[in-house]
Protein backbone atom coordinates (compact mmCIF):
# COMPACT_ATOMS: atom_id res chain seq x y z
CA UNK A 1 0.00 0.00 0.00
CA UNK A 2 1.37 3.60 -1.04
CA UNK A 3 1.44 6.49 1.87
CA UNK A 4 -1.47 8.32 0.95
CA UNK A 5 -0.82 12.10 0.14
CA UNK A 6 -2.06 13.68 3.44
CA UNK A 7 0.72 11.62 5.05
CA UNK A 8 3.41 14.30 3.31
CA UNK A 9 1.42 17.54 4.15
CA UNK A 10 1.17 16.60 8.17
CA UNK A 11 4.73 15.50 8.07
CA UNK A 12 5.71 18.47 6.46
CA UNK A 13 3.30 20.77 8.44
CA UNK A 14 4.96 18.82 11.73
CA UNK A 15 8.40 19.86 10.64
CA UNK A 16 7.44 23.63 10.03
CA UNK A 17 5.78 23.43 13.04
CA UNK A 18 8.76 22.50 15.28
CA UNK A 19 10.85 24.77 13.34
CA UNK A 20 8.70 28.26 13.85
CA UNK A 21 7.96 26.32 17.61
CA UNK A 22 12.47 26.19 17.87
CA UNK A 23 12.57 30.06 16.68
CA UNK A 24 10.37 31.40 19.40
CA UNK A 25 10.90 29.63 22.25
CA UNK A 26 14.50 28.59 21.75
CA UNK A 27 16.40 31.15 24.08
CA UNK A 28 20.03 29.82 24.07
CA UNK A 29 22.18 30.04 20.92
CA UNK A 30 21.77 31.42 17.56
CA UNK A 31 23.10 28.31 15.79
CA UNK A 32 19.61 26.93 16.49
CA UNK A 33 17.72 29.64 15.27
CA UNK A 34 20.09 28.61 11.83
CA UNK A 35 19.48 24.80 12.27
CA UNK A 36 15.09 25.99 12.40
CA UNK A 37 15.50 28.57 9.54
CA UNK A 38 16.98 25.46 7.49
CA UNK A 39 14.04 22.81 8.83
CA UNK A 40 11.44 25.32 7.78
CA UNK A 41 12.73 25.10 4.16
CA UNK A 42 13.14 21.48 4.34
CA UNK A 43 9.79 21.04 5.09
CA UNK A 44 8.76 23.50 2.42
CA UNK A 45 10.48 20.87 0.28
CA UNK A 46 9.13 18.36 1.36
CA UNK A 47 5.64 19.50 0.69
CA UNK A 48 7.05 20.72 -2.68
CA UNK A 49 8.19 17.33 -3.78
CA UNK A 50 5.12 15.86 -2.41
CA UNK A 51 3.04 17.66 -4.72
CA UNK A 52 4.70 17.60 -7.44
CA UNK A 53 4.88 13.48 -7.35
CA UNK A 54 1.09 13.21 -6.67
CA UNK A 55 0.30 15.87 -9.40
CA UNK A 56 2.56 15.01 -11.89
CA UNK A 57 3.92 18.09 -12.64
CA UNK A 58 8.11 18.82 -12.14
CA UNK A 59 7.65 22.03 -11.35
CA UNK A 60 7.06 21.66 -7.61
CA UNK A 61 10.64 19.64 -7.91
CA UNK A 62 12.51 22.37 -9.84
CA UNK A 63 11.70 25.07 -7.46
CA UNK A 64 13.07 23.02 -4.50
CA UNK A 65 16.46 23.35 -6.50
CA UNK A 66 15.94 26.61 -5.94
CA UNK A 67 15.09 26.78 -2.42
CA UNK A 68 18.09 23.90 -1.71
CA UNK A 69 20.83 26.70 -3.26
CA UNK A 70 18.99 30.08 -1.79
CA UNK A 71 19.33 27.89 1.85
CA UNK A 72 22.49 27.39 1.38
CA UNK A 73 23.76 31.56 0.48
CA UNK A 74 21.01 32.27 3.27
CA UNK A 75 22.76 29.99 5.75
CA UNK A 76 26.83 31.51 4.48
CA UNK A 77 25.42 35.03 5.24
CA UNK A 78 23.49 34.09 8.32
CA UNK A 79 26.61 32.18 9.67
CA UNK A 80 28.53 35.47 8.73
CA UNK A 81 26.66 37.68 10.89
CA UNK A 82 26.84 35.21 13.95
CA UNK A 83 30.45 35.22 13.45
CA UNK A 84 30.64 39.20 13.11
CA UNK A 85 28.27 38.85 16.46
CA UNK A 86 30.59 36.98 18.68
CA UNK A 87 33.27 38.98 17.71
CA UNK A 88 31.91 42.41 18.97
CA UNK A 89 29.78 40.91 21.89
CA UNK A 90 31.68 37.49 22.75
CA UNK A 91 28.18 35.84 23.06
CA UNK A 92 25.69 34.23 21.09
CA UNK A 93 23.51 34.01 23.57
CA UNK A 94 19.90 34.93 22.01
CA UNK A 95 18.76 36.24 25.35
CA UNK A 96 21.28 38.49 25.78
CA UNK A 97 20.77 40.38 22.55
CA UNK A 98 19.01 43.13 24.42
CA UNK A 99 20.66 46.47 23.58
CA UNK A 100 18.02 47.46 20.71
CA UNK A 101 15.29 47.47 22.42
CA UNK A 102 12.17 50.04 23.44
CA UNK B 1 11.73 28.29 -25.68
CA UNK B 2 13.89 30.87 -24.93
CA UNK B 3 13.88 33.41 -27.68
CA UNK B 4 16.14 36.68 -28.17
CA UNK B 5 12.79 38.58 -27.90
CA UNK B 6 12.61 37.23 -23.76
CA UNK B 7 15.92 38.87 -23.30
CA UNK B 8 15.33 42.04 -24.73
CA UNK B 9 12.37 42.42 -22.61
CA UNK B 10 14.66 41.95 -19.44
CA UNK B 11 17.30 44.31 -20.59
CA UNK B 12 17.44 46.23 -17.93
CA UNK B 13 17.95 43.04 -15.71
CA UNK B 14 20.35 41.57 -17.80
CA UNK B 15 22.27 44.77 -18.04
CA UNK B 16 22.45 45.71 -14.08
CA UNK B 17 23.33 42.21 -13.38
CA UNK B 18 26.63 42.52 -15.29
CA UNK B 19 27.15 46.37 -14.17
CA UNK B 20 27.05 44.74 -11.07
CA UNK B 21 29.80 42.31 -11.36
CA UNK B 22 31.61 44.71 -13.34
CA UNK B 23 31.80 47.44 -10.81
CA UNK B 24 32.72 44.80 -8.03
CA UNK B 25 35.79 43.79 -10.26
CA UNK B 26 36.50 47.21 -11.40
CA UNK B 27 36.74 48.28 -7.48
CA UNK B 28 39.18 45.24 -6.92
CA UNK B 29 41.54 47.35 -9.25
CA UNK B 30 42.01 50.42 -7.34
CA UNK B 31 43.62 51.71 -4.31
CA UNK B 32 41.78 53.22 -1.23
CA UNK B 33 42.09 56.43 -2.70
CA UNK B 34 40.78 56.59 -5.89
CA UNK B 35 37.20 54.78 -4.64
CA UNK B 36 34.92 57.81 -5.72
CA UNK B 37 35.71 56.25 -9.39
CA UNK B 38 33.31 53.03 -8.11
CA UNK B 39 31.25 55.41 -6.71
CA UNK B 40 30.81 57.32 -9.72
CA UNK B 41 30.58 54.50 -12.02
CA UNK B 42 28.18 53.33 -9.86
CA UNK B 43 25.69 55.87 -9.81
CA UNK B 44 26.07 56.41 -13.61
CA UNK B 45 25.40 52.69 -14.32
CA UNK B 46 21.81 53.39 -11.90
CA UNK B 47 21.27 56.20 -14.26
CA UNK B 48 21.75 54.28 -17.52
CA UNK B 49 19.61 51.51 -15.85
CA UNK B 50 16.82 54.18 -15.20
CA UNK B 51 16.91 55.12 -18.99
CA UNK B 52 16.66 51.50 -20.03
CA UNK B 53 13.60 51.02 -18.19
CA UNK B 54 12.11 54.82 -19.06
CA UNK B 55 13.39 53.61 -23.40
CA UNK B 56 12.15 49.93 -22.91
CA UNK B 57 8.68 50.57 -22.16
CA UNK B 58 5.67 49.87 -24.25
CA UNK B 59 2.09 50.51 -23.83
CA UNK B 60 1.30 46.95 -23.26
CA UNK B 61 2.13 44.27 -21.01
CA UNK B 62 5.19 42.33 -22.12
CA UNK B 63 5.68 38.57 -20.79
CA UNK B 64 8.78 36.44 -21.18
CA UNK B 65 9.98 33.08 -20.68
CA UNK B 66 6.83 31.38 -20.51
CA UNK B 67 5.17 33.94 -18.76
CA UNK B 68 7.70 34.20 -15.68
CA UNK B 69 9.04 37.56 -16.37
CA UNK B 70 6.17 40.28 -16.72
CA UNK B 71 6.87 43.44 -17.71
CA UNK B 72 4.57 46.18 -17.08
CA UNK B 73 3.70 50.27 -15.90
CA UNK B 74 3.49 49.04 -12.29
CA UNK B 75 6.99 47.56 -12.35
CA UNK B 76 8.35 50.31 -14.50
CA UNK B 77 7.18 52.88 -11.65
CA UNK B 78 8.05 51.23 -8.85
CA UNK B 79 11.81 50.11 -10.61
CA UNK B 80 12.56 53.71 -11.46
CA UNK B 81 12.01 54.55 -8.42
CA UNK B 82 13.67 52.40 -6.44
CA UNK B 83 16.77 53.56 -8.49
CA UNK B 84 15.99 57.28 -7.90
CA UNK B 85 16.17 56.35 -3.93
CA UNK B 86 19.41 54.59 -4.44
CA UNK B 87 21.03 57.01 -6.18
CA UNK B 88 20.27 59.30 -3.67
CA UNK B 89 21.49 56.87 -1.13
CA UNK B 90 24.85 56.58 -3.20
CA UNK B 91 25.40 60.64 -3.32
CA UNK B 92 24.18 61.19 0.53
CA UNK B 93 25.58 58.52 2.06
CA UNK B 94 29.62 59.20 0.28
CA UNK B 95 30.91 61.66 3.22
CA UNK B 96 29.21 59.72 5.89
CA UNK B 97 30.84 56.73 4.68
CA UNK B 98 33.89 58.62 4.32
CA UNK B 99 34.07 59.89 7.83
CA UNK B 100 33.46 56.37 9.42
CA UNK B 101 36.06 54.28 7.21
CA UNK B 102 33.29 52.33 5.61
CA UNK B 103 33.66 53.77 2.07
CA UNK B 104 34.19 50.09 0.60
CA UNK B 105 33.58 49.63 -3.06
CA UNK B 106 31.37 46.17 -1.78
CA UNK B 107 28.63 48.88 -0.32
CA UNK B 108 28.22 49.75 -4.13
CA UNK B 109 27.96 46.25 -5.92
CA UNK B 110 25.92 44.88 -2.78
CA UNK B 111 23.43 47.65 -3.21
CA UNK B 112 23.40 46.79 -6.93
CA UNK B 113 22.38 43.17 -6.98
CA UNK B 114 20.21 43.70 -4.12
CA UNK B 115 18.23 46.51 -6.44
CA UNK B 116 18.27 43.83 -9.12
CA UNK B 117 15.94 41.73 -6.41
CA UNK B 118 13.50 44.17 -6.04
CA UNK B 119 13.44 44.64 -9.99
CA UNK B 120 12.80 40.64 -10.54
CA UNK B 121 10.30 40.79 -7.77
CA UNK B 122 8.19 43.50 -8.92
CA UNK B 123 8.34 41.82 -12.21
CA UNK B 124 7.38 38.52 -11.10
CA UNK B 125 5.15 36.07 -12.77
CA UNK B 126 6.04 33.29 -11.28
CA UNK B 127 5.69 31.79 -7.25
CA UNK B 128 9.29 31.03 -8.24
CA UNK B 129 10.51 34.22 -9.48
CA UNK B 130 8.94 35.93 -6.96
CA UNK B 131 11.11 33.77 -4.42
CA UNK B 132 14.04 33.97 -5.85
CA UNK B 133 13.54 38.08 -6.30
CA UNK B 134 12.48 38.57 -2.66
CA UNK B 135 16.09 36.90 -1.81
CA UNK B 136 18.57 37.94 -4.06
CA UNK B 137 16.72 41.67 -2.71
CA UNK B 138 17.23 40.42 0.98
CA UNK B 139 20.58 38.35 0.89
CA UNK B 140 22.80 41.43 -0.10
CA UNK B 141 20.30 43.55 2.22
CA UNK B 142 21.64 41.74 5.41
CA UNK B 143 25.01 42.07 4.37
CA UNK B 144 24.86 45.73 4.13
CA UNK B 145 22.64 46.14 7.58
CA UNK B 146 26.09 44.62 9.17
CA UNK B 147 28.57 46.73 6.60
CA UNK B 148 30.18 48.17 10.28
CA UNK B 149 31.49 45.42 11.24
CA UNK B 150 32.84 47.18 14.45
CA UNK B 151 29.69 48.30 15.91
CA UNK B 152 27.80 46.03 18.61
CA UNK B 153 24.23 47.10 17.69
CA UNK B 154 24.71 46.80 13.97
CA UNK B 155 25.82 42.95 14.30
CA UNK B 156 22.38 42.81 16.47
CA UNK B 157 20.20 44.70 13.99
CA UNK B 158 22.13 42.23 11.19
CA UNK B 159 20.62 39.19 13.53
CA UNK B 160 17.28 40.17 13.66
CA UNK B 161 16.69 41.67 10.36
CA UNK B 162 18.39 37.77 9.19
CA UNK B 163 16.11 35.85 11.36
CA UNK B 164 13.06 37.29 10.76
CA UNK B 165 13.97 37.63 7.04
CA UNK B 166 14.33 34.29 6.93
CA UNK B 167 11.43 33.02 8.79
CA UNK B 168 9.24 35.65 6.73
CA UNK B 169 10.30 33.90 3.45
CA UNK B 170 9.77 30.41 4.68
CA UNK B 171 6.30 31.44 5.87
CA UNK B 172 6.08 32.55 2.58
CA UNK B 173 7.57 29.64 0.61
CA UNK B 174 5.17 27.50 3.07
CA UNK B 175 2.08 29.30 1.79
CA UNK B 176 3.52 29.04 -1.97
CA UNK B 177 3.76 24.70 -1.31
CA UNK B 178 -0.16 24.62 -0.31
CA UNK B 179 -1.06 27.28 -3.41
CA UNK B 180 1.04 24.93 -5.71
CA UNK B 181 -0.55 21.50 -4.32
CA UNK B 182 -4.11 22.98 -4.37
CA UNK B 183 -3.71 24.48 -7.91
CA UNK B 184 -0.90 21.99 -9.42
CA UNK B 185 0.75 25.10 -11.29
CA UNK B 186 3.66 27.44 -10.55
CA UNK B 187 2.62 30.35 -12.55
CA UNK B 188 0.59 33.68 -11.38
CA UNK B 189 -1.89 33.65 -13.94
CA UNK B 190 -2.45 30.21 -14.21
CA UNK B 191 -3.03 29.93 -10.52
CA UNK B 192 -5.72 32.84 -10.86
CA UNK B 193 -7.45 30.59 -13.34
CA UNK B 194 -7.29 27.28 -11.24
CA UNK B 195 -8.80 28.73 -8.38
CA UNK B 196 -12.32 28.58 -10.17
CA UNK B 197 -12.02 25.02 -10.82
CA UNK B 198 -10.29 23.75 -8.05
CA UNK B 199 -11.49 20.70 -4.90
CA UNK B 200 -9.26 21.92 -2.73
CA UNK B 201 -10.87 25.50 -1.34
CA UNK B 202 -9.23 24.86 2.36
CA UNK B 203 -5.56 24.12 1.20
CA UNK B 204 -5.69 27.11 -1.10
CA UNK B 205 -7.12 29.15 1.90
CA UNK B 206 -4.73 27.84 4.39
CA UNK B 207 -1.74 28.91 1.97
CA UNK B 208 -3.20 32.80 1.36
CA UNK B 209 -3.27 33.20 5.30
CA UNK B 210 0.58 32.30 5.01
CA UNK B 211 1.13 34.56 2.07
CA UNK B 212 -0.50 37.35 3.68
CA UNK B 213 2.03 36.43 6.80
CA UNK B 214 4.91 36.67 4.68
CA UNK B 215 3.58 40.06 2.81
CA UNK B 216 2.93 41.36 6.28
CA UNK B 217 6.62 40.36 7.09
CA UNK B 218 7.89 42.29 4.39
CA UNK B 219 6.30 45.44 4.81
CA UNK B 220 6.93 45.40 8.23
CA UNK B 221 2.74 45.88 8.92
CA UNK B 222 1.54 45.08 12.73
CA UNK B 223 2.18 42.48 14.28
CA UNK B 224 4.59 41.55 12.10
CA UNK B 225 6.82 44.50 12.59
CA UNK B 226 9.15 43.84 15.26
CA UNK B 227 11.95 43.53 12.84
CA UNK B 228 11.97 47.48 11.35
CA UNK B 229 12.65 49.76 14.68
CA UNK B 230 15.45 47.45 15.44
CA UNK B 231 17.30 47.55 12.26
CA UNK B 232 16.11 51.01 11.40
CA UNK B 233 17.85 52.10 15.30
CA UNK B 234 21.12 49.61 14.66
CA UNK B 235 21.90 49.40 10.70
CA UNK B 236 24.17 51.88 9.35
CA UNK B 237 21.97 55.68 8.48
CA UNK B 238 22.49 55.06 4.72
CA UNK B 239 21.29 51.34 4.81
CA UNK B 240 18.50 52.52 7.26
CA UNK B 241 17.59 54.88 4.46
CA UNK B 242 17.26 52.38 1.75
CA UNK B 243 15.62 49.73 4.32
CA UNK B 244 13.12 52.73 4.82
CA UNK B 245 12.47 53.27 1.03
CA UNK B 246 12.95 50.35 -0.88
CA UNK B 247 11.59 47.08 0.47
CA UNK B 248 7.96 49.07 0.57
CA UNK B 249 8.09 49.76 -2.57
CA UNK B 250 9.35 46.16 -3.30
CA UNK B 251 6.61 44.70 -0.90
CA UNK B 252 4.26 46.58 -3.20
CA UNK B 253 4.78 45.14 -6.27
CA UNK B 254 4.98 41.76 -4.19
CA UNK B 255 1.26 42.07 -2.52
CA UNK B 256 0.24 42.73 -5.93
CA UNK B 257 1.45 40.03 -8.05
CA UNK B 258 0.71 37.58 -5.33
CA UNK B 259 -2.62 38.28 -4.17
CA UNK B 260 -4.18 40.07 -7.25
CA UNK B 261 -2.61 38.65 -10.20
CA UNK B 262 -2.75 35.33 -8.37
CA UNK B 263 -5.30 35.08 -5.37
CA UNK B 264 -7.52 37.45 -7.17
CA UNK B 265 -10.59 35.31 -7.03
CA UNK B 266 -10.02 34.93 -3.54
CA UNK B 267 -10.13 38.68 -2.89
CA UNK B 268 -12.99 38.89 -0.28
CA UNK B 269 -10.35 36.61 1.85
CA UNK B 270 -7.42 38.68 2.20
CA UNK B 271 -8.98 41.92 2.00
CA UNK B 272 -10.16 41.40 5.46
CA UNK B 273 -7.38 39.95 6.89
CA UNK B 274 -5.22 43.41 5.47
CA UNK B 275 -7.65 45.36 6.69
CA UNK B 276 -7.26 43.98 9.89
CA UNK B 277 -3.20 44.84 9.70
CA UNK B 278 -4.00 48.16 8.18
CA UNK B 279 -5.55 49.23 11.55
CA UNK B 280 -3.40 47.85 13.87
CA UNK B 281 -0.34 49.04 11.87
CA UNK B 282 -2.26 52.80 12.13
CA UNK B 283 -3.03 52.98 15.90
CA UNK B 284 0.13 51.08 17.16
CA UNK B 285 2.48 52.87 14.89
CA UNK B 286 1.25 56.22 15.68
CA UNK B 287 0.46 55.36 19.52
CA UNK B 288 4.41 54.05 19.97
CA UNK B 289 6.45 56.64 17.96
CA UNK B 290 5.29 59.12 20.37
CA UNK B 291 7.29 57.30 22.96
CA UNK B 292 10.74 57.60 21.39
CA UNK B 293 13.58 59.55 21.65
CA UNK B 294 15.62 58.04 19.07
CA UNK B 295 14.95 59.72 15.77
CA UNK B 296 15.49 56.96 13.75
CA UNK B 297 13.47 54.66 16.30
CA UNK B 298 10.29 57.39 15.90
CA UNK B 299 11.29 56.72 11.81
CA UNK B 300 10.60 53.29 12.18
CA UNK B 301 7.37 53.66 14.27
CA UNK B 302 6.34 56.16 11.58
CA UNK B 303 7.04 54.04 8.86
CA UNK B 304 4.98 51.21 10.24
CA UNK B 305 2.06 53.57 10.58
CA UNK B 306 2.32 54.41 6.73
CA UNK B 307 2.42 50.66 5.99
CA UNK B 308 -0.78 51.14 7.63
CA UNK B 309 -2.31 53.68 4.79
CA UNK B 310 -0.23 51.39 1.94
CA UNK B 311 -1.88 47.78 3.59
CA UNK B 312 -5.65 50.24 3.40
CA UNK B 313 -4.85 51.45 -0.02
CA UNK B 314 -4.02 47.55 -0.82
CA UNK B 315 -7.47 46.29 1.03
CA UNK B 316 -9.59 47.79 -1.82
CA UNK B 317 -9.27 45.27 -5.14
CA UNK B 318 -9.30 47.90 -7.90
CA UNK B 319 -7.58 49.65 -9.92
CA UNK B 320 -7.94 52.73 -7.55
CA UNK B 321 -6.32 50.54 -4.74
CA UNK B 322 -3.61 49.57 -6.14
CA UNK B 323 -2.82 52.84 -8.13
CA UNK B 324 -3.19 54.80 -4.94
CA UNK B 325 -0.90 52.22 -3.25
CA UNK B 326 1.69 52.51 -5.23
CA UNK B 327 1.49 56.12 -5.59
CA UNK B 328 1.87 56.66 -1.72
CA UNK B 329 4.69 53.93 -1.63
CA UNK B 330 6.57 55.98 -4.40
CA UNK B 331 5.80 59.65 -2.50
CA UNK B 332 6.87 57.96 0.90
CA UNK B 333 9.80 56.49 -0.27
CA UNK B 334 11.14 60.29 -1.42
CA UNK B 335 10.05 61.71 1.92
CA UNK B 336 12.17 59.05 3.94
CA UNK B 337 15.16 59.83 2.08
CA UNK B 338 14.98 63.63 2.66
CA UNK B 339 14.51 62.88 6.60
CA UNK B 340 17.16 60.52 6.31
CA UNK B 341 19.29 62.82 4.56
CA UNK B 342 19.30 65.57 6.42
CA UNK B 343 20.52 63.32 9.18
CA UNK B 344 23.22 61.70 7.32
CA UNK B 345 24.27 65.68 5.91
CA UNK B 346 24.52 66.91 10.24
CA UNK B 347 26.21 63.64 11.38
CA UNK B 348 30.31 63.87 11.35
CA UNK B 349 33.23 61.99 12.14
CA UNK B 350 32.47 60.72 16.24
CA UNK B 351 28.99 62.17 15.77
CA UNK B 352 26.01 60.42 15.17
CA UNK B 353 22.72 62.56 15.08
CA UNK B 354 20.48 60.05 15.93
CA UNK B 355 18.19 61.77 18.69
CA UNK B 356 15.55 63.62 18.31
CA UNK B 357 17.71 65.98 21.12
CA UNK B 358 20.65 66.16 18.47
CA UNK B 359 18.27 68.31 16.79
CA UNK B 360 17.47 71.04 19.04
CA UNK B 361 18.24 75.03 17.44
CA UNK B 362 18.93 73.20 14.14
CA UNK B 363 17.39 76.37 12.61
CA UNK B 364 20.13 78.87 14.13
CA UNK B 365 22.90 76.84 12.79
CA UNK B 366 21.48 75.72 9.50
CA UNK B 367 18.39 77.16 8.31
CA UNK B 368 18.20 75.57 4.93
CA UNK B 369 18.74 71.94 6.75
CA UNK B 370 16.26 72.62 9.08
CA UNK B 371 13.38 73.76 6.41
CA UNK B 372 14.13 70.21 4.25
CA UNK B 373 13.37 68.65 7.80
CA UNK B 374 10.83 70.52 8.53
CA UNK B 375 8.93 69.93 4.69
CA UNK B 376 9.89 66.02 5.29
CA UNK B 377 7.85 66.18 8.58
CA UNK B 378 4.85 67.92 7.19
CA UNK B 379 4.89 65.68 3.89
CA UNK B 380 4.87 62.57 5.99
CA UNK B 381 2.68 64.36 8.67
CA UNK B 382 0.43 64.70 4.94
CA UNK B 383 0.22 68.72 5.64
CA UNK B 384 -1.68 70.31 2.75
CA UNK B 385 0.71 71.97 0.27
CA UNK B 386 2.97 68.71 0.49
CA UNK B 387 2.63 65.54 -1.67
CA UNK B 388 2.04 63.20 1.30
CA UNK B 389 -1.02 65.40 1.36
CA UNK B 390 -1.63 64.17 -1.69
CA UNK B 391 -0.93 60.40 -0.97
CA UNK B 392 -2.91 60.17 2.09
CA UNK B 393 -5.79 62.04 -0.02
CA UNK B 394 -5.80 59.28 -2.93
CA UNK B 395 -5.32 56.13 -0.06
CA UNK B 396 -8.61 57.52 1.96
CA UNK B 397 -10.60 58.31 -1.48
CA UNK B 398 -10.13 54.79 -2.45
CA UNK B 399 -10.91 53.29 0.54
CA UNK B 400 -13.79 55.35 1.14
CA UNK B 401 -14.89 54.29 -2.44
CA UNK B 402 -13.96 50.04 -1.93
CA UNK B 403 -16.56 50.60 0.97
CA UNK B 404 -14.02 50.80 3.88
CA UNK B 405 -15.85 53.61 5.96
CA UNK B 406 -14.59 52.51 9.27
CA UNK B 407 -10.90 52.15 8.38
CA UNK B 408 -10.50 55.34 6.55
CA UNK B 409 -11.77 57.04 9.88
CA UNK B 410 -9.41 55.10 12.05
CA UNK B 411 -6.40 56.19 9.49
CA UNK B 412 -7.63 59.72 9.69
CA UNK B 413 -7.69 59.73 13.20
CA UNK B 414 -4.36 57.79 13.66
CA UNK B 415 -2.97 60.40 11.19
CA UNK B 416 -3.79 63.36 13.74
CA UNK B 417 -2.52 61.08 16.68
CA UNK B 418 0.66 61.08 14.18
CA UNK B 419 0.87 65.10 13.95
CA UNK B 420 2.05 65.43 17.38
CA UNK B 421 5.46 63.59 16.61
CA UNK B 422 6.23 65.07 13.78
CA UNK B 423 5.51 68.20 15.20
CA UNK B 424 7.83 67.99 17.78
CA UNK B 425 10.21 67.57 15.75
CA UNK B 426 9.95 70.86 14.03
CA UNK B 427 9.45 72.24 17.59
CA UNK B 428 12.60 71.40 18.78
CA UNK B 429 14.45 72.19 15.57
CA UNK B 430 12.87 76.00 15.59
CA UNK B 431 11.64 76.55 19.22
CA UNK B 432 14.31 74.76 21.35
CA UNK B 433 17.46 76.65 22.05
CA UNK B 434 20.65 74.52 21.63
CA UNK B 435 22.15 72.39 24.82
CA UNK B 436 25.07 74.56 26.29
CA UNK B 437 28.06 72.54 25.79
CA UNK B 438 27.17 70.33 23.41
CA UNK B 439 29.44 69.87 20.35
CA UNK B 440 27.91 72.54 17.62
CA UNK B 441 25.98 71.26 14.43
CA UNK B 442 27.51 71.93 11.38
CA UNK B 443 25.86 70.66 7.97
CA UNK B 444 28.96 70.24 5.45
CA UNK B 445 28.29 67.50 3.11
CA UNK B 446 29.84 67.78 -0.59
CA UNK B 447 28.06 69.41 -3.24
CA UNK B 448 26.50 66.73 -5.11
CA UNK B 449 24.88 65.43 -1.73
CA UNK B 450 23.62 69.00 -0.80
CA UNK B 451 22.20 69.61 -4.31
CA UNK B 452 20.30 66.26 -4.80
CA UNK B 453 18.75 66.72 -1.35
CA UNK B 454 17.31 69.87 -2.14
CA UNK B 455 15.86 68.81 -5.04
CA UNK B 456 14.67 66.32 -3.15
CA UNK B 457 13.05 68.00 -0.37
CA UNK B 458 11.72 70.52 -2.97
CA UNK B 459 10.33 68.13 -5.15
CA UNK B 460 7.75 66.89 -2.41
CA UNK B 461 6.93 70.79 -2.81
CA UNK B 462 6.52 70.63 -6.72
CA UNK B 463 5.22 67.26 -7.07
CA UNK B 464 1.85 67.98 -5.04
CA UNK B 465 1.33 70.02 -8.67
CA UNK B 466 2.52 66.35 -10.51
CA UNK B 467 0.32 64.34 -8.38
CA UNK B 468 -2.97 63.99 -11.24
CA UNK B 469 -0.42 62.94 -14.15
CA UNK B 470 1.41 60.06 -11.77
CA UNK B 471 -1.82 59.16 -10.36
CA UNK B 472 -2.66 59.07 -13.84
CA UNK B 473 0.12 56.87 -14.59
CA UNK B 474 -0.64 54.81 -11.78
CA UNK B 475 -4.30 54.38 -13.12
CA UNK B 476 -3.13 53.52 -16.24
CA UNK B 477 -0.54 51.38 -14.96
CA UNK B 478 -3.40 48.87 -13.54
CA UNK B 479 -6.13 49.15 -16.71
CA UNK B 480 -8.29 51.58 -15.82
Amino acid sequence: MSIPESWYIVFATVLFCISIAGIFINRKNVIVLLMCIELMLLAVNTNFVAFSRFLGNPGGQVFVFFILTVAAAESAIGLAIVVLMFRNRRTINVGELDSLRY
Amino acid sequence: MISVNDLLVMLPELYLTAAACLVLLFDVFINDDQRDATHWVATIVMVVAIFLVIHGQTPQTVTAFGGMFIRDHMAEILKVTVMIATILMFVLARPWLKDRKLFVGEFYSLSMFSVLGVMLLVSAGSLITVYLGLELFSLPAYALVAMNRESKLASEAAIKFFVLGALASGLLLFGMSLIYGATGTLDLHRIFLAIGTTSHLHLLEFGLVFLVVGIGFEFGAVPFHMWLPDVYEGAPTPIAMYISAVPKLAAVGLAYRLLEVGMGPLAMDWRVMLAIMAALSLVVGNVVAIAQTNFKRMLAYSTISHMGFVFLALSNPTPEGYSSAVFYAVCFALMETVAFGVILALSRKGFECEMIADLKGLNHRSPWFAGMMAISMFSLAGIPPLWGFAAKVLVLKAAIDGGMLWLAIVAIICAIIGLFYYLRVVKVMYFDAPVAGTEPLVAKPDLAARWLLSINALGLIAMIAGSGVFYSWCLAAFGA
